[in-house]
């Protein structure tokens, strides 16, 4: 019995577009240990944990573009700053949709770590959370598989401006555009 | 007051775009409640005892009469004909479809208004004094760094599901009126001995079940870093609080856990790394925000004392004295409009006094209304020489209750006939009490003193910083009352203690009428109620609330005080 899961989408969606993905995710099961995993061949997208178990294995296949790690979401960006440019890809995990700590996550690896390759969502990713997701920094989305995937990327666009700085914008809305012109038509108060 | 523009009504009716369709969606039940749960709630749609519940959000309590006359219209349209003005400077509406919140908010957004995030583990309106602007002892008006506060943190995108709510207040006076201790975040504005505008940051303050005064994490954050330290605490609060218990998940048990200068210290280091970055407030945008905020154009006016004219009227006069506070302009003062008369639910306002109020503002005090967190109306600007004028008009509403700070002009939470969080009822508790005090006389000899209800340890009525604090408990499927005394809030903010066993409802006003007595014969000139319960102590309360039995005959709730 192996004491791990690989979890696979089929298709995810990368820089707003939906692709064919041949990732797989690789999830411990209860007994199994970040340094006694094999982790089997192929694109594998392995937990943090093991990374730091087994880093001296698995050097050589990161190498080979063929391996990426996920963060759970107690776990902090900078615990693998000086590794960043290893890995084909970097996922966080939403264990829950209602668990914000992935957002801060994403935020760190980009703008205080710099990390510039694909960081996917995975997890509990549903069509209402990728907007903040974009502007956190990611540019994958492994989207719930129960549900439509071309249904959930309509979540990206679902804002034309933000007030705040964040990954996806360096300046708030401030310092983007002059402000403070009133509409030129008022309906106030119309709906009285 | 602050207007939209462009950009405002953009992300606004974008908003409401998303949220159409997410009712669209769970209707149609592509999104299970679950999943709709977080997105509504983070629009200020509750499920409630008997139906949804609307929160709409009066940023930092300051209304136009716009906007109060369209809460009149949705109170006839939408809902039974009234709302309730909150304890966080918001209005909700009680009996509402899910189906029209959509519509609601279109209508609301004609008004530059919404309800975006006055729920939710976000962060929620942003609140503050309701005399801001008009306050003597104001050091800075702080409603243009709470509308800076408001746009930033509106669907910030890192902060959108925190561990828990989490609430800012602001205050820009010398006395704090925004009750900062008791927030997440508690800011206050103090000038450095170069006169230049900071915030004094405290943290992790907050009532519940684990009432705690915050901690001062920074003397003085220059006003620019406004927004990126509070950026700083978010980042460390969302990483670090806790997730496995709902009631330990607040700030406040953060802070307490790795303490106040251990949490300061890895806010300075997230903060090492946003400091003068882009967030970075200008002087340019703040002067931008702050001029809507501007003084109104007040006539010059000689200081008049308006009880002079009115000499022989004993109501006028105390209605002056109640509620008629002083303004930083001669010949204006601020007026308090009761929404605490005996027999209304504490805060709740029906449609015809709303577009009333409305009237009184256009024409009294430049066409704004403030809502105060004590869940009372403010015509902030009025000419002395109107004050008769007003207060003719707002007594004929039932609007002049001359009760503003005391025993009557309790905070109430809406309790166990809405709230499904309540485990008692609070609105029968704050009307029995009412009743049995509702002599005017005997209450002006009281004095200053503030009760606070909460229907359940959510503390949505502030009961823990009431001088005297009610707080509804369930013992074996019955409702019963607990008491404390000595709670406060303000520069001298402190936790009330608990005086001992708890009380069945119709107990409760012979318990405050007990309290009084200590209070009344152990006063010296000058003491505030507070003042005795903290100077004595719990034990003479106690012991003559407990001398002898209560007797639990009446019924609160019914009539038998009428």
């Amino acid at each position: 019995m192996p004491n791990f899961e690989l979890h696979s989408h089929k298709q995810i969606i990368k820089h707003r577009e939906v692709v064919d993905d041949d990732w797989s995710v690789l999830k411990l099961v209860e007994d199994g240990t970040p340094d006694t995993v094999e982790v089997p061949a192929g694109k594998i997208i392995v937990p943090l944990k093991v990374w730091q178990a087994q880093r001296e294995q698995l050097l050589g296949r990161a190498a080979r573009k063929e391996l990426g790690i996920w963060f759970a979401s107690d776990e902090l960006a900078n615990t693998v700053k000086d590794d960043l440019d290893k890995f084909a890809v970097i996922a966080v995990d939403f264990p829950k949709f209602s668990d914000g700590r992935g957002y801060s996550i994403a935020y760190n690896l980009r703008k205080r770590l710099g990390y510039q390759g694909e960081l996917r969502a995975i997890g509990d990713v549903l069509r209402d959370q990728l907007f903040q997701m974009y502007r956190c920094g990611f540019n994958a989305y492994a989207t719930r598989q129960d549900r439509n995937i071309h249904d959930a990327l309509k979540g990206l666009t679902v804002f034309s401006e933000t007030y705040q700085a964040s990954v996806d914008n360096e300046l708030p809305l401030f310092r983007r555009h002059p402000r403070g012109a009133l509409p030129e038509h008022s309906d106030l108060g119309a709906g009285i | 007051m602050y207007r939209y523009d462009q950009y405002d009504h953009l992300i606004v009716r974008e908003r409401i775009a998303q949220y159409r369709d997410q009712v669209r969606r769970r209707l149609a039940d592509e999104l299970t409640e679950e999943e709709f749960l977080p997105l509504r709630l983070q629009n200020g749609l509750y499920m409630q005892r008997h139906a949804y519940m609307l929160r709409i959000a009066v940023p930092y309590g300051l209304l136009s009469t716009a906007q109060m006359r369209m809460f009149a219209h949705i109170a006839r349209k939408y809902d039974r004909g009234y709302g309730h003005f909150t304890t966080r400077q918001n209005i909700q509406f009680n009996w509402i479809e899910l189906e029209q919140t959509p519509d609601i908010l279109t209508d609301l957004a004609s008004v530059e208004m919404h309800a975006i995030q006055t729920s939710g583990n976000c962060i929620r309106n942003t609140t503050t004094d309701e005399y801001a602007g008009v306050a003597a002892d104001e050091i800075i008006d702080p409603r243009p760094y709470a509308e800076l506060i408001r746009q930033w943190s509106t669907f910030h995108p890192e902060f959108i599901a925190l561990p828990r709510k989490f609430k800012i207040a602001i205050n820009g006076a010398v006395e704090d009126r925004a009750a900062i201790a008791v927030h997440d975040i508690g800011l206050t504005a103090v000038r450095n001995d170069a006169g230049e505008v900071g915030f004094k940051f405290m943290v992790g303050g907050g009532l519940g079940r684990t009432p705690i005064i915050g901690s001062v994490i920074n003397d003085f954050v220059p006003w620019q870093h406004l927004l990126t330290y509070t950026e700083a605490i978010m980042r460390v609060y969302n990483q670090f609080g806790r997730r496995d218990n709902k009631y330990k998940a607040r700030i406040k048990i953060l802070v307490k856990a790795v303490g106040a200068e251990e949490f300061a210290r890895l806010v300075e280091a997230e903060f090492a790394d946003l400091k003068d970055g882009p967030e970075t407030l200008t002087r340019e945008e703040v002067e931008r925000v702050a001029q809507w905020f501007n003084p109104k154009p007040y006539l010059t006016l000689p200081s008049i004392d308006p009880r002079a004219e009115h000499a022989g009227d004993k109501a006028f006069a105390n209605w002056l004295q109640r509620n008629v506070k002083p303004h930083k302009v001669p010949g204006y003062a601020s007026v308090v409009l009761s929404l605490k008369k005996t027999g209304v639910p504490p805060g709740d306002a029906t449609a015809e006094q709303m577009d009333f109020v409305a009237d009184l503002a256009d024409k009294y005090s430049f066409g704004e209304l403030r809502v105060t967190h004590e869940q009372n109306l403010v015509l902030a600007d009025v000419e002395q020489s109107k004050l008769f004028e007003v207060w003719q008009q707002a007594k004929a509403r039932g609007l002049a209750t001359p009760n503003i700070g005391l025993l009557t002009d309790m905070i109430s939470c809406p309790g166990g006939d809405y709230c499904s969080l309540a485990n008692a009822k609070s609105i029968p508790i704050a009307a029995a009490i009412a009743e049995r005090f509702d002599n005017l006389d005997f209450q002006h000899d009281i004095g200053d003193i503030e009760l606070n209800i909460s229907g359940c340890i959510n503390a949505c009525g502030h009961h823990h910083v009431g001088h005297i604090g009610v707080l509804g408990v369930d013992k074996d499927g019955a409702e019963w009352y607990q008491v404390s005394i000595g709670g406060a809030q303000g520069n001298e903010s402190a936790i009330g203690k608990i005086i001992g066993p708890s009380f069945s409802a119709p107990q409760m006003p012979e318990v405050v009428g007990r309290l009084l007595e200590v209070y009344v014969k152990n006063r010296v000139e000058g003491e505030r109620f507070v003042d005795v319960a903290q100077r004595l102590g719990v034990a003479p309360f106690k012991e003559h609330v407990y001398a002898t039995p209560i007797p639990a005959g009446a019924k609160v709730g019914e009539d038998e005080y009428a």
